[in-house]
């Protein structure tokens, strides 16, 4: 028998404690071992430990001899959470990771992802080096050598096919900094044709959004759910996606007694903590939330004040909601109507409530209405603007809010400008560029202000007749900055496209779908970029806050930084003195710190301009500061004195006048110097005769009390603040107004003087506006229900049918209206009766190349899997966990998609779910071997999206995978 | 002194698997070894509950006790530990234990298992702390360091608790007081034919 370990000499804090009070202790068996010469490595090693101030390796494996571990703040990678990882590294290893106990956002939790994220530095699947494709036959190549290839080819497709014939994917995992060079890269090649994740994510919210109360996003916080008494989930499965926001979830719900309530057509793992579940049929969004607002309506359970002070239109909403009775609703969705009833008087008695969505909402043809229609279930309680309730839009990646803010985007520039000719002058005074030379570089001014190629729609840019695609040429080349391709539905379109494409660049840790996917034997190019713990920069977590990062340990292998790949490329094309103008490059790197100030200095309207890298250090170093449920600091402390954790966007102002963020969005209870704010007034002063501005609603201690337009120059001047003005900022206002300097609006004045003065009057420089509950410019101004282009119930199809094509829709036609169509004539419906699904899985994240090559992640899931109801299993005679073969109304004939079933009640009859990770098996074909040797990911498997079908919402160019059919039979 | 003691908050689980992710993180373990496992109830139906599960440490370990080579031992803290140097890969303690915590590196017939591998708590082996001969063997020794395991310190929700009995379940009924509803737990139906209404 062992003899216990009590004789232990103390409980040890640190190991230099222990080493300290050994060394003056007496001949114990560790003094024995060293001087006996035995187990010499190791001890030897503890032996040589420098003492003072140096903290040992106290996780993973015990540091190097002599080495001094040093502890880094990073933040995840994954979800847009916004963990903070602590990591500790010794000679330039990351041997240890720690929780992270003072963040406010995750308070030392992970997920499985986030537990695991110092795999990702090990590399061993990552790309190395730069390679080619030579023949068929990947090869090493150098970096200059691939960056001079590369541009020269461009400018061949450049002079041939215009500038537009390049796609600038970029990515949601940048950094703000690494998106806005991608950003202003494509603006300086000449093309809007750069897009990234959030078109596939939450291209729908964002538009949806910002036509209601004016900035497309989350208007609260994960850490404010806390507060809420009602708490709804619609298509987000945040037990799996946000794995650490149910943290606050939870734990809200416990302290509250709150209703959970979640709305999915599977019975997902959040599901299963919710205190109510609703089952829905997929695609059915808006007959739902119209049934719920139909009992709200019924029974006046509406908030009158709310609605009458702060939106605008309620009435046609009205109107469309008396369409849906129950009995349609349950016609249609198959809903009950005393459930929603119940649900419904929930949401709009037991307040604060809060509504929360995520992809299952938002793609799908119909999605911009799907949002919409929340938004006006959320203004019709009066939800939105205070504590506890709001719009909590779950963001999927990491950076995908703040890429989304720097518009890496197809219809913007960065913050949400637009492209119209202000916009772009407006940035061209931000870079100190001529308009003219910059318009030079498209093909003309009218392409320069049109939006760009969606990414859900590139390939059909690549491969229809040249006619139909509107602009000079089809697609010539994609440059791919961390994307995967099988995120994207319609994957034989795209394998394809990407055999006709001229040129593939893809720049990543890994060679992704992109690479492996497609028969291409010439003109590919892998670029290995490190991840983001090897750069630093800062990020914006779903609510709105930025956290700056450090770099954690030097880029691996071969790898660079996306910042150092943009600045290498533009000087290879002679761009990189007029994009860098204002930019300290160092050994061929943009500092990032530099690139945060020229955001800054740019980023008036979205409030990008408060958050110095000075403060967002400054917050990190004071994590400790910020409350959990509030996310201010003390007035009093140090450095972040109140503010919000993260300086939430908007951050009014410049650095120096000190805005604390926004908590909550539109909260008229703050002063707006304190993070309030009202709906902004962007889209005029009237509308058919009735006005668009609040009426006897205003933030706390306005001067000005009611509704108001945003401020000019002009409106300073009526009001007499104008002399509150600085010098130096009248100077400003007056040298970018030119002749007309009463014209120049808060968002384009870059001496923040404007936003500053307004503040001191206690109004916002926005406007005090109506939300609406009509949006006039949008496809359907009203949500309507629209059948999912291959819907299981053809019979509905007459009464709601999908929208009208559309020759030229982002550049390339939208038929979708005829696919409907000639699904319902043949019968598709018959052949393939099981409505497809898609979602996610924990361990893995978003195409997956990142995770499926973490050892840790992927031992958990090793197989790609479809979920089918016992009962149509038994039809199908399909055992659990057998292989099973799945086809689509797209695939060609005889192909199909070899995965295991998962026999579960989870998914309803009629019903199938597939994770949308999986890539690397195409129809049944096992790709490992066209991966370059090494870097094939550990698990492959089918993707969804070789199964999904046509259907683009047509404000967005959204994709559809969360609503289509397929057929399973056994294999 | 503090006896060592995990909690699984089975209304808080989400089957995040951070705790199996931290756990290969902090320790190195190798593919096809699960120190620690999420276990679903009833999954994907209504009432699905899951679990984390490692090594219970147990008071009175029925692995201990079946040992032919007496490889275990209990701690001042209440951690069972065990040997892996006096470890012979025979299984009787994988038969006896009611968890499934041990894991064997091999998979064959006739012994060779190899040593087992378990969940430590985070406290290592019988060698000196924090020395490379202990990491190698069982991993790094975060109670020696005054930390707690790592995976319950990264637990996404704060269901998995570790730390001293006393202290985690008092946490735990502050919990249950405050949710006002039967704890929810794994079993707790079992034990008292309680339906749980959440």
């Amino acid at each position: 028998m062992l003899i216990k370990r009590t004789e232990r000499e103390a409980r040890r804090g640190m190991l230099a404690a222990s080493l300290a009070s050994q060394s003056g202790g007496g001949f114990d068996r560790r003094t024995f071992l060293r001087r006996s010469g035995l187990a010499a490595g190791a001890l030897a090693a503890i032996g040589t430990l420098p003492l003072g101030g140096v903290r040992k390796a106290e996780a993973g494996p015990p540091a190097p001899p002599g080495a001094r571990v040093t502890t880094t703040k990073a933040v995840c990678t994954h979800c847009s959470v916004g963990c903070t990882v602590v990591a500790e590294v010794a000679n330039g290893v990351w041997i240890g990771q720690e929780p992270g106990w003072d963040s406010p956002l995750n308070r030392g939790s992970h997920c499985a992802k986030g537990a695991a994220v110092r795999e990702l530095v090990h590399g061993d699947r990552r790309l190395r080096y730069p390679i080619k494709m030579v023949n068929g036959q990947w090869t090493r190549v150098s970096w200059d050598q691939a960056i001079n290839e590369i541009g020269d080819k461009l400018v061949a497709i450049r002079q041939k096919s215009g500038p537009d014939a390049v796609h600038w994917l970029g990515s949601a995992k940048f950094s703000n900094e690494g998106a806005y060079l991608n950003r202003k890269f494509a603006a300086f090649w000449g093309t809007n044709n750069v897009d990234h994740q959030a078109r596939i994510c939450h291209s729908t919210t964002v538009t949806g959004v910002a036509n209601t109360w004016g900035y497309g996003a989350q208007t609260n916080s994960y850490n404010d759910i806390r507060n809420a008494k009602t708490i709804i989930f619609m298509g987000s499965n945040a037990a799996e996606a946000h794995p650490v926001s149910l943290q606050h979830v939870l734990s809200g719900k416990e302290l509250n007694r709150a209703n959970m309530i979640v709305f999915d057509p599977r019975m997902t793992r959040t599901a299963a903590h919710a205190t109510e579940y609703v089952r829905f049929r997929s695609g059915t969004d808006i007959p739902v939330v119209w049934g719920m607002l139909w009992h709200i309506f019924q029974n006046k359970w509406e908030d009158e004040q709310f609605i009458k002070q702060r939106v605008f239109g309620m009435d046609d909403v009205r109107k469309e909601v008396a369409k849906w009775t129950p009995d349609e609703v349950e016609r249609v969705s198959g809903v009950p109507g005393e459930q929603l009833k119940r649900v419904a008087e929930m949401f709009a008695k037991q307040k604060p409530s809060t509504f929360i969505w995520c992809m299952g909402a938002t793609q799908h043809t119909v999605s911009t209405a799907n949002v919409r229609a929340f938004c006006n279930l959320i203004l019709a309680t009066g939800n939105v603007g205070g504590v506890g309730l709001g719009a909590n839009i779950f963001r999927g990646h990491c950076n995908v809010q703040g890429a989304t803010d720097l518009g890496l985007d197809i219809v913007t520039l960065p913050l949400y400008y637009g492209l119209v000719e202000g916009a772009w002058r407006h940035w061209c005074r931000v870079w100190e560029v001529d308009y003219n030379w910059m318009q030079a570089r498209f093909v003309s001014k009218p392409m320069m202000e049109a939006p760009g190629i969606p990414s859900t729609r590139w390939f059909d840019a690549a491969t229809l007749p040249k006619d139909q695609v509107a602009q000079q040429d089809n697609l010539k080349a994609m440059v791919v900055f961390g994307h995967g391709g099988n995120t994207i539905t319609r994957m034989p379109k795209a394998a394809e496209g990407i055999e006709k494409l001229e040129l593939l660049v893809v720049a990543d840790p890994h060679p992704t779908t992109w690479a492996a996917l497609s028969e291409r034997k010439n003109d590919t190019y892998l670029l290995p970029i490190c991840t983001q713990f090897e750069c630093s920069g800062s990020r914006t977590a779903s609510n709105r806050s930025l956290q700056w990062y450090e770099r954690v340990v030097a880029p691996i292998f071969e790898s660079k930084t996306d910042y150092e790949v943009f600045y290498l490329l533009a000087k290879k094309l002679g761009l990189a003195e007029q994009m860098f103008k204002n930019i300290k490059v160092e050994n061929n790197v943009p500092v990032a710190e530099d690139l945060l100030r020229e955001i800054n200095r740019g980023g008036f309207s979205t409030g990008y301009c408060g958050q110095s890298p000075e403060r967002l250090k400054a917050h990190m170093r004071n994590q400790d500061k910020f409350d959990l449920v509030s996310l201010r600091a003390p007035k009093d402390a140090p450095e972040v004195g109140g503010d919000y954790y993260g300086l939430p966007w908007p951050c009014w102002g410049t650095p120096a006048i000190r805005h604390p963020g926004t908590h909550q969005l539109y909260n008229t209870n703050l002063h707006v110097k304190d993070g309030g704010g009202t709906f902004r007034a962007r889209f005029g002063l009237e509308y058919q005769g009735k006005t668009l501005l609040a009426e006897g609603s205003y933030s706390k201690d306005s001067e000005l009390k009611d509704g108001y337009p945003e401020f000019t120059y002009g409106v300073l001047k009526k009001l007499g603040w104008d002399k509150d003005l600085a010098d130096a900022e009248r100077a400003t206002i007056e040298r970018i107004g030119g002749p007309n300097p009463d014209a120049v609006g808060w968002a384009i004045d870059l001496s923040g003087g404007i936003q500053r003065v307004c503040l001191e009057h206690g109004v916002i420089h926005y406007g005090n506006g109506k939300a609406r509950a009509n949006a006039w410019n949008l496809p359907d101004p009203i949500p309507t229900h629209r059948e999912p282009i291959y819907t299981p119930r053809p019979d509905l199809v007459a009464k709601y049918p999908t929208y009208p094509d559309v020759k030229a829709q982002f550049r390339v036609p939208n038929i979708g209206f005829s696919v409907q169509k000639a699904a319902v004539d043949k019968g598709v419906a018959k052949e393939f009766p099981l409505i497809l699904t898609s979602g996610r899985l924990v361990e893995y994240e978003g195409g997956g190349e990142e995770t499926r090559s973490n050892k840790w992640l992927a031992e958990l899931q090793q197989d790609a899997f479809i979920e089918i109801n016992p009962a149509d299993a038994a039809a199908r005679n399909i055992q659990d966990g057998a292989w099973v073969l799945v086809s689509g109304p797209e695939m060609a004939n005889g192909k199909v998609c070899r995965v295991k079933a998962l026999v579960t009640e989870r998914v309803g009859k009629g019903v199938s779910w597939m994770p949308f990770h999986f890539a690397g098996w195409f129809q049944n074909v096992d790709q490992r071997g066209k991966y370059p040797p090494g870097t094939d990911p550990i698990v492959l498997g089918e993707s969804v999206n070789t199964i999904t079908t046509y259907g683009f919402d047509p404000a967005t160019g959204m994709q559809e995978p969360k609503a289509t059919l397929c057929q399973i039979r056994a294999a | 002194m503090a006896r060592m003691k995990f909690l699984c908050d089975a209304d808080r689980c989400i089957e995040c698997n951070a705790c199996v992710t931290a756990c290969k993180n902090e320790h190195e373990v190798p593919w096809g070894i699960n120190r620690r496992r999420v276990v679903t109830l009833n999954d994907g139906k209504p009432g699905e509950r899951s679990i984390s599960m490692a090594c219970m440490h147990c008071t009175d370990a029925p692995c201990q006790a079946v040992c032919p080579t007496n490889a275990f031992y209990t701690t001042a803290d209440g951690v069972v530990l065990h040997s892996k140097d006096i470890c012979i890969g025979c299984g009787y303690c994988f038969y006896a234990c009611p968890f499934g915590a041990p894991q064997y590196p091999r998979v064959g017939n006739f012994g060779s298992r190899g040593k087992m591998d378990k969940c430590t708590f985070c406290a290592g082996g019988p060698e000196a702390d924090n020395t490379v001969a202990e990491y190698a063997q069982y991993g790094t020794n975060r109670l020696a360091e005054g930390k707690l395991p790592l995976c319950a310190e990264m637990c996404s929700t704060k269901s998995l608790l570790a730390g001293d009995g006393d202290i985690i379940a008092a946490i735990y009924k502050e919990r249950v007081t405050k949710r006002g509803y039967g704890s929810g737990a794994w079993g707790w139906k079992t034990a008292y034919r309680e339906t749980i209404a959440t």
